[in-house]
Formats: C-alpha cells, structure tokens, sequence
C-alpha cells in the first residue's frame, strides 16, 4: 500500500479536492484517486485485511497535505496494485505513448477533467476538446490539444487514451483559432435546421475550448 | 485433330501481346510496391490505436451471453483485384461463419466493405448481406471513412448483438492471415459482469464510448487489410511479370526455331525446283 501513500503525496494540491470529489464507490472514506481499489486487499486474509483498516486509518491522519505521512513499509506484502502506469496515447495517425511509465495524465471529459494516476479506479470516459496533459516520471509537462475520443482506465493500471485528433499545443495559432471562433458563431446564428445548428454548435465548442487553452 | 504448326505470324503477334502484358504487369508492381510502402508506414501507428481500442474488450474479457441470437460479419476486403488471394479468404471464411452460424440458430447478417465481398457472396449467400460499402480500396483509408462505415452500421437498424470484422491482418511482405476481431452491441458491454468494475459510466457515455470503439476497429481492420492488398498485389504483379518472361524466353526460342525452318524450307524448295 505504500505506492500509495507515495502517489497520494505527490498529487498537486489544486488536484486534490476535483480528484476527491470523485471517490471510488463503496469506500468508507473517499479516498484519492490514487488508492488502490480496497477489492484486492478485501479478498486476502483477514490478517492483511486488518492491517489495511489499520493504513487506512494512517491516510486519514495523512490526509493533511503539509505533514508527509511515516514510512511504514512490510517488505513481505506485495503492492495492491500495479505501481506503473502503462500509458497509450495516441491518434489514428500518430502515436504519442505507447505503454509508456508516466506519473500523471490530466484529461477533459464529458463529465469534467480529471487526473489519472497509477493504480487509478477502472473507468471509461470520453474526451470533450481541450488539453491532455502529461506529466512523465521527472515531473515535466506536455501538453496536446485532442478533438475528442475515449479514455480507458483497466484494472492493471494500463491507461488508453485514443484521441480522434490530437496535436502538440505548438502546431495551433491563437489568432486563426479566435477567427475561427468567430465564424463558428455566426454559422450557429445562421443555422436553419437541427443537424446543421447541431453541426454548428460542436464547432463552436471545439474552438472555444482550442481559444481557452491557447490563451 | 490436325494443329498445323504456328506460323511465324503467330508467335510474332503472340510474342507481342506478351510483351504489353509484362510491361502492364511489372508497372502494375511498382505502383502497388510505392502504395504498400505508404500503407505499412501508415499501419505502425494504426496498430497502437487499433490494439488500444481492443483493450478493454481483451481485459474485461467481455462475452456475449449464449442464448442472444443476431449476429453481425463484416468483411473487410477492397474492389479492385489482381491481388492473389485476397477477397476469396475473406469470402472463404464469411462463408463458414454463416454455415456455423445458423446451424447454431442464429441470426446472421453479414456487411461487405468493398465490392469483391458482395460479388462473391452474392450468388450462395446473396440473402445475407445488409450493406455494402464501395470505392474501398482506391485510396488510403482514413478514419473518417471507418466512422461513415461504422454510422451507416449503426443507423442500418439492425440491432445486433454481437459480431466480428473479418479482415486480412498484415504479417510480412510476402504472408498475411485472415483475422477475426469482435464487436459488441451496447447492451451486451453495458450487461457484462466484468464491466461492474469500471467506475462511474452512465449509458450516455458508454453509448458513446461504444460508438467510437466500433470507429476504431472498423478503422484498424482497414488499415490492416490496405496493407495486406497491397503486399499481395505486389508479390501477384512480381510473379506475373516472372512468368510473362519466362513464356517470353521460350516464344524467343520458338520464334527462331520457327524462322530457321521457314529459311530452310526456302532453301530446299529452291534447290529441288533448280535441280527439277
């Protein structure tokens, strides 16, 4: 468990209350997205069963971000979850990761943005237009702007993330996306019938998004 | 039967003809040599995509519960021919699935992407098929031609529960397979136990989800199959233009043959009449 405590610690603090706000269902206590799903551990003897209620008591001490949690760690207890991350991102014309080892993705869904990392509760979601950001094991930030497409979280911590479009945040312009912006409005305004105004209006919303993470 | 022995005008005309064809076939070669080149560099990121979107269903081990009954083939293939053995590998194994299918009782349906499916299809198993998809195979595919696919697909109103897309998957210049990857219906993904596991997913999502997942097979399956036609075109052009210079070599010979007994033929008639 203590790849956990270790990824629970560096989660940036601004991270923490959207990544809290999600939780994992049928925890006593929400806990961060970085936990491990308490399954694995619920399934083993009740003596490691035991020892997890009592780390999981430890977290909520921890759970104040200015004093780093105490290393306690078994050497005889395996990890509860894969600690790495095996990342996939890529287009259907390029590939950007491929089962790389990253320390966190950030991603823009249907249902908020959110940050994944290792050992993250399986999930599926798909990708509104915005910025996918990577954060590899150095720390160090990339960014890339996606149309849209899915994101895959699995059990064994791979991530997939298949974008329809994705593209390094330097091959886009400000002043050609804000005119675009400005067409894609008046086209809206313009619109006569449902798919055309439907049409119209995800234009509008890919060059909002592509003008907010130029700016 | 008496053939009379060709005259040289026929090996002459034969020998042309031949010529042409080996020309055709060699040019044929290197333009199939420059687009599979393009295909295979296009197909390295498409495998990464391609097994990406698999992923789920691999892990998940998702499967569809025996008792649903329709049942959807896609067989991805091309319209255009001169590619060895191609289509009839994908129409080979279409034609077993629907045999194994419908002996198990279920419904069958099948899409053909590209002419030469529906071709061969049509005469045994014509009352089978749903759509079919034209102009493949002339230029690269694009994922905006997966997605007119996999929308037509999913307005066609056929509500399957589960299926598979039959394709030629590429191994190496010289080899492919025919392959077979599964597709899911909505209900299926949405009913399956394991997918209990995934957090957070309300059927919108998942609708969408499955929606694009279905664009991106349909999208790998092509890119696979492009480069697989393409490879196979190439080694059916090369063998072509192989065996056109060998029967070339031969007719040479031939053709001389042929020419010195003319000249001797002369020479003897010549010598006979001048001696008569």
């Amino acid at each position: 468990m203590d790849d956990v405590i270790r990824t629970r610690r560096q989660l940036p603090h601004g991270l923490c209350s959207l990544a809290a706000a999600r939780g994992t269902p049928g925890a006593v206590v929400p806990p961060p997205p970085g936990l491990a799903p308490p399954r694995a551990a619920r399934s083993s003897l009740p003596a490691a069963a035991a020892m997890f209620r009592a780390r999981r008591l430890l977290l909520r001490l921890a759970t104040r971000p200015l004093l780093p949690p105490p290393h306690a760690r078994g050497y005889a207890e395996p990890a509860a979850g894969p600690a790495a991350m095996a990342f996939t991102f890529a287009s259907p014309t390029q590939v950007f990761y491929n089962g790389a080892n990253v320390k966190q993705v950030d991603v823009p869904t249907l249902t908020g943005s959110f940050g994944i990392l290792a050992s993250h509760v399986p999930t599926l979601q798909v990708l509104r237009p915005g910025v996918v950001t990577v954060y590899a094991e150095d720390g160090t930030a990339t960014k890339y702007f996606v149309s849209s497409g899915s994101v895959t979280v699995n059990a064994d911590s791979t991530v997939q993330v298949l974008a329809e479009e994705a593209v390094t945040m330097d091959m886009l312009d400000l002043a050609t996306a804000k005119s675009n912006l400005e067409k894609a409005v008046s086209e809206m305004a313009a619109a006569s019938d449902e798919a055309a105004k439907a049409e119209a209006q995800i234009k509008v919303e890919a060059n909002e998004a592509l003008v907010k993470a130029l700016e | 039967q008496v053939r009379n022995m060709a005259t040289l005008k026929d090996i002459t005309r034969r020998l042309k003809s031949i010529k042409n064809i080996q020309k055709i076939t060699k040019s044929m070669k290197m333009v199939s040599a420059a687009k599979y080149a393009r295909a295979e560099r296009e197909l390295k990121p498409a495998r990464i995509y391609g097994t990406g979107a698999l992923a789920l269903y691999e892990k998940a081990e998702i499967k569809a519960p025996e008792d649903k009954k329709k049942h959807l083939l896609i067989g991805v293939s091309s319209d255009r021919g001169l590619c060895g053995a191609i289509h009839t590998s994908v129409a080979k194994t279409l034609k077993n699935e629907i045999t194994n299918l419908t002996n198990a009782g279920k419904e069958v349906m099948v899409v053909g992407v590209g002419d030469k499916i529906r071709g061969l299809l049509q005469r045994t198993h014509g009352n089978y098929s749903l759509l079919t998809f034209k102009e493949v195979g002339r230029r690269p595919p694009s994922f905006g031609d997966a997605s007119v696919i996999a929308l037509e697909l999913l307005n066609s109103g056929y509500e399957f529960d589960e299926g598979s897309v039959i394709y030629n998957r590429f191994r190496s210049v010289i080899s492919y397979k025919t392959d077979e990857k599964p597709i899911f219906s909505l209900e299926t993904v949405a009913g399956s136990e394991s997918l209990s596991i995934y957090d957070d997913i309300d059927a919108d999502v998942l609708r969408n989800y499955q929606e694009f997942t279905l664009a991106n097979i349909l999208y790998y399956s092509l890119k696979e199959s492009t480069t697989s036609e393409q490879s196979a075109r190439m080694t059916a052009m090369d063998n072509a233009s192989k065996n056109a210079s060998e029967m070339i070599d031969k007719l040479t010979l031939t053709f001389n043959r042929t020419r010195q007994a003319v000249i001797t033929k002369e020479l003897i008639e010549i010598i006979s009449g001048a001696a008569a």
